[in-house]
């Protein structure tokens, strides 16, 4: 190569080299100052820059993109509400599950049905087969502004509107159009604006869960730390085709399989723990590591729940539900805190907070008491559901629970449990009549189930494992919280706990030996001691 | 007319001392872990009582090596011989002023009654706590070692018992260290090695 020539491949590699560096200089300005996690601004789409007159007409809109995300939806128990557990075959779902809290959905459609991913489910007329039905927004909503009242079947309102007709309750209409164009990926908000929620009120069912957790602090739960690791709910419940990962119907008690290997076939729930900390997390003491063989990690690592500053009902008494005032009115009683422990139209309720679990041995098996079942009305209580589980089956681990309590109307002929027609601006709703014979007459009929015309109250029970609310790890249990007398774990069966179950044969054994040589050895002594002195005196 | 004889060497004392600490000490933290009071706290007392039985785990290493190669480990060769006069001598003789009728030597450092009774400690209440305390050490184990039949609660008992002897014993072997030529006689004789005896 001649020099000339070198020096024009030079100048026309500096000039491609400049050329480079401003157009990425260029690019460099323009990234966003927030990393986005989509790929897609949804303001932008023309499509969702208009008005929606209702849910449905938006669904339409979003499965002109998304065309098979209804179809994903419709398989699940999120749009269901059906589910048959394939190791009981019972047919389980909100649909057809009876609780001690609100009891059940039958005939209550319009009021719990605003808790389904749809619009429109008032009666067993729904079409569980329409697309457009679905409810996309209840779970992609990131304004906060989403809002499906109770009473509407799960409708949004997109006029202001009065309701119920003729109270002068205005509900106010939420902009479909702004919510639409910035839609997101769900999060503790989405979620938990029925899972919260759940029993009918903030905190009421679960326990473990309540809106403290929309942005809690790290105390509360190590994971969702609202300044710290942010766990939304979908991190531990990974969802594919729409389909929730982890299940109250068939929970995972015990993960033997250990942390999942990313892309393994055989990876199982990946919402337990174990999942992401393996079986063996405690890098410190293998004692720990022993312990977690027969423990759940929430028995420790949840040392109590409710711990958000939101009270859970542990205990709730429809039979004492009806009482009026002099005017007839309806009653409601208030706590020294101002929450709720009576109303007229749902009975007493007991409330609590900060509340140390029940610890049962639990293989993940759930046996619910429907409305198929005969119950025993002489026992002292019935098991709504029953945690199936034992210390020598293999598949059991010691669990935390919420027991919650409750007292219920049942068929005292046809021995069955009751679903009455609770909710409803009807003549017949027992929220609004207070008349029990009605009511129940009507949600039976519903349901399907006889009906005999007879009732009384039983006393029910509902165990709820209880799995959220993680504390960081030095608010975790101690050991002196079982290995004490009167420990936690004090009764469970199966179990021999070091300072907590000492053999009391060879306790009282031991002691006696312990007394009787010490005793010995004193008046052994004694005799020495009188027996030499005399011994003494004598040689003098 | 008292005389001194040398019955305990420099390592036999140390042994001697520092297994009545950690017995001492394993009494404490064991009985803490049962239940029965409480002191350090069950995890502390827990660490502690784990330590304590590893360094005696170590200290009994050297004492069998000790034994072994001295040849002290006759000592505890059991014999029946003036058992019964030993015996005489603790229910009755020891109040009248009478003379022990065992006379200890470097050869023979413990009567016929004291070979047996730590023979028995070594062949039957050591075995019964080794055996115990490494079960209950090695609990997540078990599954391993194919010890399915296996009860927490049975291993607990064992070892329990083999606390409460410990215990006695201790009581007992406190209040017979007092019945020598004088009341200190065989307290200073394991300090210093040497014993005074009639």
């Amino acid at each position: 190569m001649t020099p000339k020539s070198n020096r024009v491949v030079l100048m026309a590699c500096l000039a491609g080299w400049l050329g480079l560096t401003s157009f990425g200089a260029a690019w460099a300005q323009e990234p966003k100052a927030v990393k986005l996690n989509t790929t897609a601004d949804h303001s932008k789409f023309k499509d969702l820059q208009r008005e929606f007159n209702s849910g449905p007409e938006l669904t339409k809109v979003c499965l002109s993109c998304h065309t098979e995300a209804a179809g994903q939806i419709h398989r699940t128990k999120h749009w269901k509400w059906e589910y048959r557990n394939p190791d009981t075959n019972q047919l389980l779902g909100k649909k057809n599950v009876v609780n001690n809290f609100c009891i059940s959905i039958a005939s209550n459609e319009a009021a719990c049905n605003s808790c389904h991913v749809g619009y429109g489910w008032k009666d067993a007329s729904f079409d569980f087969k329409s697309e457009e039905n679905v409810d996309c927004v209840v779970c992609h909503d990131t304004t906060g502004n989403y809002k499906k009242p109770s009473g509407l079947a799960g409708n949004v309102v997109t006029k202001d509107m009065e309701f119920p007709p003729g109270s002068g309750k205005i509900l106010k209409a939420i902009d479909l159009s702004k919510i639409a164009q910035k839609v997101g990926k769900s999060s503790r908000d989405t979620c938990g604006s029925c899972h919260f929620n759940g029993g009918g009120g903030d905190g009421v069912k679960h326990g473990d869960m309540d809106s403290s957790l929309a942005a809690p602090e790290k105390s509360l739960d190590v994971h969702m730390d609202a300044s710290g690791l942010d766990f939304t709910c979908g991190t531990c419940h990974k969802t594919a085709s729409h389909d929730v990962a982890g299940s109250r119907y068939t929970p995972t008690a015990k993960d033997a399989k250990g942390a999942h290997l990313r892309g393994a076939s055989d990876n199982g729930n990946p919402a337990t723990c174990v999942s992401c900390h393996g079986n063996a997390p405690h890098k410190q003491q293998a004692r720990m590591n022993q312990h977690a063989t027969k423990l759940a990690c929430q028995t420790c690592h949840i040392p109590e729940f409710a711990r958000g500053g939101i009270a859970t009902k542990m205990n709730w008494d429809w039979s004492t539900a009806g009482q009026r005032d002099a005017n007839g009115k309806h009653i409601e009683k208030k706590d020294a805190k101002g929450r709720l422990i009576y109303e007229s139209r749902k009975g007493d309720f007991v409330l609590a907070e900060n509340v140390k679990p029940e610890y049962v041995w639990f293989n993940g098996q759930v046996n619910y008491t429907l409305l198929t079942d005969k119950i025993d009305a002489t026992s002292p209580v019935t098991r709504i559901n029953t945690l199936g589980g034992s210390p020598t089956d293999g598949k059991s681990m010691i669990w935390p629970i919420k027991r919650f309590g409750g007292k219920q109307p049942y068929d005292t002929v046809n021995k069955t449990l009751i679903t009455p027609h609770t909710a409803g601006n009807d003549d017949t709703g027992y929220w609004k009549n207070l008349e029990w014979n009605k009511a129940i007459e009507v949600g039976m009929k519903t349901s399907g189930t006889p009906y005999s015309g007879q009732f009384s109250f039983i006393k029910t029970q509902m165990d709820w494992p209880i799995t959220h609310m993680v504390a960081p790890k030095d608010k975790a249990l101690g050991c002196i919280d079982c290995h004490a007398k009167g420990g936690r774990l004090d009764g469970l069966e199966g179990i021999y706990i070091p300072g907590s179950h000492a053999n009391t044969l060879v306790d009282k054994l031991g002691w006696g030996l312990a007394l009787l040589t010490l005793l010995g050895m004193i008046g052994h002594g004694v005799v020495r001691l009188i027996s030499r002195g005399k011994a003494q005196g004598e040689t003098k | 007319m008292t005389q001194r004889v040398y019955l305990f060497k420099g390592f036999e004392r140390f042994w001697h001392w520092t297994q009545a600490a950690l017995i001492i000490f394993m009494l404490l933290t064991g009985f803490e872990i049962h239940g029965t009071y409480a002191n350090f706290g069950f995890e502390r007392a827990v660490n502690y009582h784990t330590i304590a039985a590893w360094s005696l785990v170590g200290l009994w290493v050297f004492a069998i090596f000790w034994h072994v190669t001295t040849g002290e480990w006759r000592q505890y060769i059991p014999t029946t011989d003036k058992v019964l006069a030993i015996m005489h001598y603790y229910g009755s003789g020891i109040f009248r002023n009478e003379p022990h009728p065992f006379k200890p030597t470097s050869q023979q450092k413990h009567n016929p009654l004291q070979r047996l009774t730590y023979l028995a400690i070594l062949t039957m209440l050591n075995p019964l706590l080794w055996v115990s305390g490494w079960l209950y050490l090695f609990y997540a184990d078990w599954a391993a070692w194919g010890l399915t039949a296996l009860q927490l609660q049975w291993v607990a008992a064992a070892h329990t018992i083999g606390a409460f002897l410990t215990l006695a014993f201790l009581i007992s072997h406190l209040y017979l260290i007092t019945t020598g030529h004088k009341i200190t006689s065989q307290v200073k004789a394991m300090v210093t090695g040497w014993e005074e005896i009639e």
